[in-house]
């Protein structure tokens, strides 16, 4: 018995790699969005690149599309950029912008520098929609099926792996004839 | 060429670990002495390839050579000298570099300054340290290579992180690391002596001073980190029980846990297996807090690039380096025996209310870091654990804590009698109430948090006043003793009063700003005014300033107290160039009773912008308080008994009457 007590410190110890290996798979900023599942909030936004026209979300009904939330402003979104361009040349899926809280002349010089890969960039100024939506943090990507409910919400920039095992299956699926 | 240079030095720094981690410990196994000797050179040569390597990194951001991958994204042409240096260890890689300097560096100092251990002693405990450095720089080479090159170089760098462009950010990270990385010094020795079954007062002598140092070094980078966050963040906070912030607190707590076991160790012969696993738990929660923070497991505010592949290498090697160490003390702590016995009242007693304090309160601050980690790996949910969680465990923990700290000091070993304790400490805690009461009643605004939080800073102070004179107390009525008893006293005893007054010091600190802060945010033009706190605030106006590698619009206000002018202060809104990110740098008018601190916030229309005011009473003190306590551990390893060469006996039996 007296050894037992001994070898406690090495159970507690080995309960705690259990659990911190279990950790390392989760995603702690993948919080359970409270969208998924329902309609998209409703907006009505102007272009980036034309202040005339607007875009809103029942434009969008019939066709799966993403929405991609950034800002020039925010590191991360250069990191996942490359990826979002690689997504739109391969015209997996048509890529709207939300972009988020920012300078449209720092945009602008932002998209020109890295490449545009959205059909549209929606100016989000005050930040409004973004909080309908959700957004906690830039960069985050929907996507949103032909009757506009949203269908997946990644938080933080896209990886290889995201686009690979989330993004493109459930493409697949939502693109399959019905 | 120099970047391939301090790559190549890091690869045969892994030869060097891989001979000081086998070759002695055999020696010291089988008994040949020439084998234990190769410890001490190879120490030598680990600490020339680091440093050789980190020399390196130094130049190549010096240089602003843009072709190694680290440099071009952590560092900028425009980013001044000194920045370009300290942004060496601003990158997660180059931090690890720097860890594996100061790793190199506590076994070479191990291997010179302990040079009267015996021989098998010293061999094993390098060895370890070896074996410790190896791990770390197959981590480095393998999942974290600073020296990578970008092909085609980059034509300028992506920047520092504007938050770490500040003096603050240059001295915390180092002496946080060396804090982490000493407490393998001690789990070396915990090691070494497990593997030779010698666990005796002579081990926990071997490992106190470098427990204490260590100790040290963490309470001052913890309290720069605390101090970088209260000016840097804005937020006018300094301690958030952010997961990054717990993961360096929970070494500090055990490591306090460790000194004063050490001492009941060193001086009785007692608790010597239960100091051997603080010794593990010490090193061991180091290594954690680094993977919570490389990992990502955790959401923190601070987070560093985290990825997954090098948190699993933490990971195994976490899992090899303390579970090797917790099989050897299930399997040899058995054989230790519990040494001497010790009356209920006595000095013993109220260290290991000490320990048993400090160990619940880091299972609670653990329990709060990992819980919601716990939680989501069962699937119960997300969740976060905030503030409110802390503050209402740790509070009441540390209020006990305290009240045993001003008790301990001056209770007796093995066994002491209640009358003459409180004899002792009567007037102590008669001026503690008084003194308290009479605090509260001059600032107003008695809430009972205050009011514990002023008893036990006053409790403290009266009771390291109370020991103080109990040592030095005229003995017969010859006053003139006085003095030259106070220069007898030994330093590890007024190290540890120093250290136990500088609890006190941010306790009051913590209380004050915590009960009389006062926050005010005001919408101001050119010429207006507002008071607070019976300090007017002018606002002159803003204009825009260029910095080295920002634009910074900044604010001028002035600051008067009954007409008699007191401070100019100037926040900035910086938006750094290359990285487009705003910051906010508050202005702080920092003085011994409290901080004015301005900050700007946004701008309304034109020249009338957002100020945010706050008048922090005695908050500087809570990092004075934490400047005491390090100094305190410092001067303690100074004392004599350290020095000598070879401790005699009669060294040990004054030692041991007069300190713990």
């Amino acid at each position: 018995m007296k050894a037992l007590r001994y070898l406690l410190p090495l159970a507690l110890f080995a309960a705690m790699v259990l659990f911190l290996g279990v950790g390392l798979g989760l995603n702690p900023r993948e919080v359970p969005s409270p969208l998924i599942g329902k309609p998209a909030p409703a907006f009505k936004l102007t272009r980036l690149d034309d202040a005339s026209q607007t875009i809103g979300r029942d434009d969008m009904l019939g066709k799966v599309w993403m929405l991609n939330v950034w800002a020039s402003w925010c590191a991360p979104c250069r990191e996942e950029h490359p990826l979002v361009v690689d997504i739109a040349r391969r015209q997996l899926v048509p890529v709207y912008g939300l972009n988020y809280k920012d300078n449209p002349a720092a945009a602008k010089g932002w998209l020109a520098n890295l490449g545009n890969p959205y059909r549209a960039t929606l100016v989000d100024a005050d930040g409004r929609v973004g909080i309908d939506f959700g957004v906690y943090g830039v960069p985050e990507t929907f996507i949103i099926d032909r009757l506009g409910i949203v269908r997946l919400k990644h938080t933080g920039p896209l990886t290889p792996e995201v686009v690979r095992e989330r993004i493109e299956p459930l493409l697949k699926e939502l693109n399959a004839p019905a | 060429m120099i970047p391939e240079l301090g790559h190549l030095a890091l690869w045969l720094a892994v030869g060097v670990t891989l001979v000081l981690g086998i070759v002695p410990m055999v020696g010291a196994q089988i008994g040949r002495a020439d084998l234990m000797a190769v410890a001490h050179p190879a120490t030598h040569w680990l600490l020339a390839l680091i440093g050789l390597s980190f020399v390196c990194l130094l130049v190549s951001f010096a240089a602003n050579d843009f072709s190694v991958l680290n440099v071009a994204s952590h560092s900028n042409s425009a980013l001044p000298m000194m920045y370009r240096l300290a942004a060496s260890w601003g990158s997660h890689e180059g931090s690890m570099v720097l860890w594996l300097l100061m790793q190199a560096g506590w076994t070479w100092a191990v291997a010179v300054f302990s040079r009267n251990l015996p021989p098998a002693v010293l061999a094993r405990t390098l060895s370890v340290m070896g074996l410790l450095t190896l791990s770390f720089l197959l981590f480095v080479l393998l999942t974290s290579n600073p020296f990578d090159r970008l092909i085609p170089a980059a034509l300028d760098g992506r920047d520092l992180n504007p938050q770490l462009q500040d003096p603050g950010m240059i001295f915390h990270p180092p002496m946080l690391y060396m804090g982490y990385v000493g407490m393998s010094v001690a789990f070396a020795f915990a090691v070494s002596a497990l593997i030779g079954g010698n666990l005796d007062a002579q081990w926990a002598r071997w490992s106190r001073p470098w427990v204490t140092v260590a100790w040290a070094f963490l309470t001052f980078g913890i309290a720069l980190g605390s101090w970088w966050a209260y000016y840097e963040l804005g937020w006018g906070g300094w301690w958030f029980w952010d997961a990054v912030e717990n993961a360096s607190f929970m070494p500090w707590l055990v490591a306090t846990a460790l000194i004063h076991s050490l001492a009941v160790t060193e001086k009785r012969g007692g608790f010597k297996s239960w100091t051997v696993l603080l010794a593990i738990m010490a090193y061991s929660l180091s290594l954690l807090g680094t993977f919570l923070v490389r990992s990502g497991v955790i959401t923190s505010v601070h987070s560093f690039a985290s990825d997954p592949r090098r948190g699993l290498f933490i990971l195994v090697i976490l899992a090899i380096t303390v579970g090797a160490a917790l099989v050897l003390y299930a399997w040899r702590a058995p054989k230790v025996g519990l040494g001497t016995r010790f009356e209920m009242l006595s000095r013993e007693t109220m260290l290991l209310g000490n320990n048993v304090l400090l160990i619940v309160a880091t299972a609670a601050v653990m329990l709060g870091t990992l819980y919601p980690l716990i939680l989501d790996a069962l699937g119960l949910g997300k969740i976060s654990v905030g503030a409110p969680y802390f503050n209402a465990v740790f509070v009441p923990i540390m209020a006990v804590l305290v009240f045993f700290m001003g008790i301990g000091p001056l209770t007796r070993w093995k066994n002491d009698e209640l009358p003459a304790l409180a004899k002792r400490l009567r007037w102590a805690a008669a001026v503690t109430v008084l003194s308290a009461a009479g605090a509260a009643w001059v600032g107003g605004q008695l809430t009972f948090g205050s009011m514990v939080g002023l008893l036990m800073a006053f409790w403290i102070t009266t009771s390291v006043a109370a020991d103080l004179w109990e040592r030095v107390r005229p003995a017969g009525g010859m006053r003139s003793n006085i003095l030259h008893r106070l220069s007898l006293l030994p330093r590890a005893t007024v190290g540890m009063q120093l250290a136990h007054i500088g609890v006190a010091v941010f306790v009051f600190g913590v209380t004050m700003v915590g009960t009389y802060d006062i926050e005010r945010d005001v919408a101001m033009s050119p010429g207006d005014s507002t008071t607070v706190n019976g300090y007017k605030f002018t606002y002159i106006g803003v204009q825009s300033v260029p910095g080295p590698n920002y634009e910074a619009m900044r604010g001028h206000l002035e600051v008067t107290r009954d007409g008699k002018p007191v401070s100019d202060m100037y926040p900035e809104k910086r938006t750094y160039r290359v990285q487009r990110m705003p910051m906010t740098e508050a202005a702080i008018d920092s003085r011994i009773k409290g901080d004015l601190y301005v900050q700007l916030g946004e701008v309304i229309k034109g020249d009338t912008w957002l100020v945010r005011i706050w008048v922090k009473p005695f908050v500087a003190w809570i990092w004075f308080g934490c400047l005491l306590m390090g100094l305190g551990g410092l001067l303690a390893v100074t004392d004599r008994r350290y020095r000598a060469k070879v401790p005699s006996r009669d060294n040990e039996r004054t030692a041991a009457s007069t300190s713990a």
